[in-house]
C-alpha cells in the first residue's frame, strides 16, 4: 500500500480546519445522487415536480446523497484508514443546480476511548453564499500508529458512539 | 380514560418493540459502491483498489453511509400493488395521533459491522420515545424517536439510524 494517505490520531489538533471542498452542482449532480442512492422521488430529478409541487425553485439533493459528500469529505481528509463512526445530520435548506456548495469542517474534540481506539470529532457545514443548508457531526476513528487500523476492531472493540457520562 | 389517552397508551405499549422486520431485495453489489462513490467524486483507494481493501478490511466493503441504499425498494416489481414506505412506524405515528404533518428534525446513524458485497441485510424499527403534546412554532404536535436498526445475514450488527420526527397540526389551522 505505498503512496496511501494515512492521518495520525496524534496528528489532529483540536480546531483544526479541514481543507474547504468547493463543488458547481448541476443537475447531473442532483439525477446522479438521487439514482445513486436509489431515490426515486420526482423531487430529485423532475424540475416541474419540484417546482409545481414541492414549491421549491429547482429539484434538489437528497439527504442520503448529501450523507455520501460529507463522507467523502471526512476520508478525503483521514485517508482510507478512517472510520467513519457516527453521524447527526440536520437539515435546514435545499441544495440545487447552480449552488455552489462548499464543504467546511473544525475538528472539535479529540478521544481516545476505554479500548485504546482513537476518534476525532468534526463539525461540518454544508452552505451555499454563507447560509448553512446542512451541518453533520461527525465521530470519525484514525489510527494510533502506522501499524494500526481501526476497521480491523469488531465486538466489543468497536464503539461508534461515545460512553455517556 | 380519554380516547386520547387510549392511543397514547396504545402507543406507549410499543415502545422498545420490534416492528416490521424486512430483509433487502437485492444482495449489495460493487456496481452500486462504484456508482455512489463516482457521483461524489470519491477517490477513497478503499473501494477502488482491491490491493487496499484487502489490507485494510480484508476485502471490498461498501462507504458505511450507503446503509439505508440497500433498503430503498426497487421502483417497480412484479406483482407490487402499493407503493412501499420507508420508516413505516413515523406514518403509523402520523396516523394514530391523527396529526397530518411531519418534519425529521434530525438524523443519527451509528456504524459497526462494515457492509460487504454480496451481504444481505435485514432491518427492523424500533419506537424509542414518544413526547407529551408540544407546540413550535410549526403548530401543535408530539416528537418521536424511531430507531431503524440493520444487520447481515450473520445476525451482526451494521448499523443503527436513529430519527427524530415530529409530527403536527399546523400552527395557523382554523
Amino acid at each position: 500500500m505505498v503512496g496511501v494517505p494515512q492521518r495520525l490520531f496524534g496528528d489532529v489538533v483540536v480546531n483544526e480546519e479541514l481543507p474547504d471542498l468547493n463543488y458547481e452542482v448541476t443537475a447531473t449532480t442532483v439525477v446522479l445522487g438521487a439514482l445513486a442512492t436509489r431515490d426515486w422521488r420526482p423531487m430529485h430529478h423532475d424540475k416541474d415536480f419540484a417546482v409545481h409541487r414541492n414549491g421549491t425553485r429547482d429539484i434538489f439533493l437528497n439527504t442520503p446523497n448529501q450523507a455520501a459528500w460529507f463522507e467523502r469529505y471526512l476520508t478525503d481528509w483521514t485517508g482510507p484508514h478512517g472510520r467513519l463512526a457516527r453521524v447527526t445530520f440536520r437539515m435546514k435548506g435545499s441544495v440545487f443546480p447552480g449552488d455552489t456548495m462548499i464543504l467546511r469542517g473544525v475538528v472539535e474534540s479529540t478521544e481516545v476511548d476505554e479500548v485504546g481506539c482513537g476518534f476525532a470529532s468534526v463539525a461540518v457545514t454544508l452552505s451555499v453564499d454563507g447560509d448553512t443548508k446542512t451541518t453533520c457531526a461527525a465521530r470519525i476513528a484514525l489510527p494510533m500508529s502506522p501499524d494500526d487500523n481501526p476497521w480491523a476492531r469488531r465486538g466489543d472493540q468497536w464503539r461508534p458512539s461515545p460512553t455517556q457520562p | 380514560m380519554t380516547e386520547t389517552d387510549d392511543v397514547l397508551a396504545g402507543v406507549l405499549d410499543l415502545v422498545g418493540k420490534e416492528q416490521y422486520h424486512e430483509v433487502g431485495e437485492f444482495p449489495v453489489e460493487r456496481g452500486y459502491i462504484w456508482t455512489s462513490c463516482s457521483s461524489v467524486e470519491n477517490g477513497n483507494p478503499l473501494y477502488w483498489d482491491d490491493e487496499v481493501a484487502e489490507a485494510l478490511t480484508g476485502g471490498p466493503i461498501a462507504p458505511p453511509s450507503m446503509v439505508s441504499v440497500w433498503f430503498r425498494p426497487h421502483h417497480w416489481a412484479p406483482g407490487r400493488t402499493q407503493e412501499a414506505l420507508p420508516l413505516q412506524v413515523h406514518f403509523d405515528l402520523k396516523e394514530r395521533f391523527g396529526l397530518p404533518e411531519a418534519v425529521m428534525t434530525d438524523n443519527t446513524i451509528e456504524f459497526h459491522t462494515p457492509v460487504r458485497a454480496g451481504d444481505v441485510l435485514r432491518t427492523h424499527q424500533v419506537l424509542r420515545s414518544v413526547s407529551e403534546e408540544k407546540t413550535t412554532k410549526l403548530g401543535a404536535g408530539r416528537f418521536w424517536v424511531i430507531d431503524v436498526v440493520y444487520s447481515n445475514q450473520d445476525g451482526e450488527l451494521v448499523a443503527v439510524e436513529s430519527y427524530t420526527g415530529f409530527g403536527y397540526r399546523r400552527a395557523e389551522a382554523t
